[in-house]
């Protein structure tokens, strides 16, 4: 059984607004590798024209994670999480994510497809502080291997949609 | 706020030198606590292994993060990063062991719009395979 698409321009919003901290951006930043000094040292950050240190740019992954687990979580939606593997992935940036901004993220589904046994979900995020400057849009399409037909029919050649 | 590249300085065409990024299993689990994503099949063999996949595999959003790391690191300033787009074309395989893989990332300058804006087109390799395709970054030169 497919996803469910009349889900289509569900939206899910975050619980509650996600606070960008030093810590989390250098600990993000140690977990990807990038030692880049303006993503944890204040000063280097306010030399090169910023209030605070800036988060590195896959960084809104962490907002994009709280509304998929949403729909992942959704019993309406119909999605199994462990055949899921990530197909496309955007950001448009108004600017990088710095220390000290409050963002809210409303995830909307933005199409559902078939291609080949599997199928495509794609997830459209926008990223906003309290006073509703758009900071980030993110746009994120994952494949459910096998959803269309029973799993576990394609292998590991499903992922991604030109692979 | 501003890249250290100069927009004049650059043609199409122009490299961004290739680099070499390890990850390890262990880097794998560090980046699913930072980031939130805790899909086994990104730390737990067995759960990969039952739904088709050769191995454990890196999560997609850490190679998109090696592959921007090539374009912050050239451009000078990764707030000059406008745009950033990837397509996951295969599985970065990553084994239980010491050495783990290894991701190639280079790039190259395809257009030079308005703007000082420059379309970098990625490309990311592991294990023989193409791992990124029609990947591009948007980026604000000096």
């Amino acid at each position: 059984m497919g996803i469910n698409r009349e889900h289509v321009g569900r939206e899910y919003r975050s619980p509650q607004p996600y606070e960008v901290t030093r810590g989390k951006i250098r600990e993000f930043a140690e977990a990807i590798g990038d030692p880049n000094p303006i993503y944890i040292d204040t000063a280097t950050a306010r030399a090169a024209g910023y209030g605070d240190v800036i988060a590195p740019p896959t960084f809104p992954v962490i907002m994009g994670m709280e509304g998929m687990s949403q729909a992942v979580v959704d019993p309406e939606l119909r999605l199994d999480f462990s055949m899921v593997v990530h197909g496309d992935q955007s950001f448009a940036y108004q600017r990088p994510l710095q220390a000290g901004d409050v963002v809210e993220t409303v995830t909307r589904i933005a199409d559902i497809a078939a291609l080949g046994g599997n199928e495509r979900l794609t997830l459209e995020s926008e990223m906003r502080t309290a006073e509703g400057e758009l900071v980030v849009t993110a746009v994120n399409m994952l494949v459910v291997r096998g959803a269309a037909e029973e799993a576990g029919a394609q292998g590991a050649k499903g992922q991604g949609s030109s692979a | 706020m501003t890249a250290t590249v100069r927009y004049r300085d650059v043609e199409v065409g122009t490299e961004i030198a290739e680099q070499v990024y390890p990850v390890r299993r262990i880097d794998l689990i560090r980046y699913a606590g930072a980031s939130g994503d805790f899909n086994p099949i990104h730390w737990n063999e067995r759960t990969a292994k039952s739904v088709g996949l050769p191995d454990v595999i890196a999560h997609g959003m850490f190679t998109m993060a090696q592959a921007g790391r090539l374009v912050t690191d050239w451009a000078g300033d990764p707030g000059a990063l406008v745009e950033y787009k990837v397509r996951f074309s295969a599985p970065v395989v990553v084994p239980d062991d010491d050495k783990g893989a290894e991701i190639t990332v280079s790039g190259v300058v395809k257009e030079k719009l308005d703007d000082n804006l420059v379309r970098i087109a990625l490309t990311a390799r592991s294990g023989g395979a193409k791992v990124l395709a029609r990947s591009t970054a948007l980026v604000r030169l000096a």
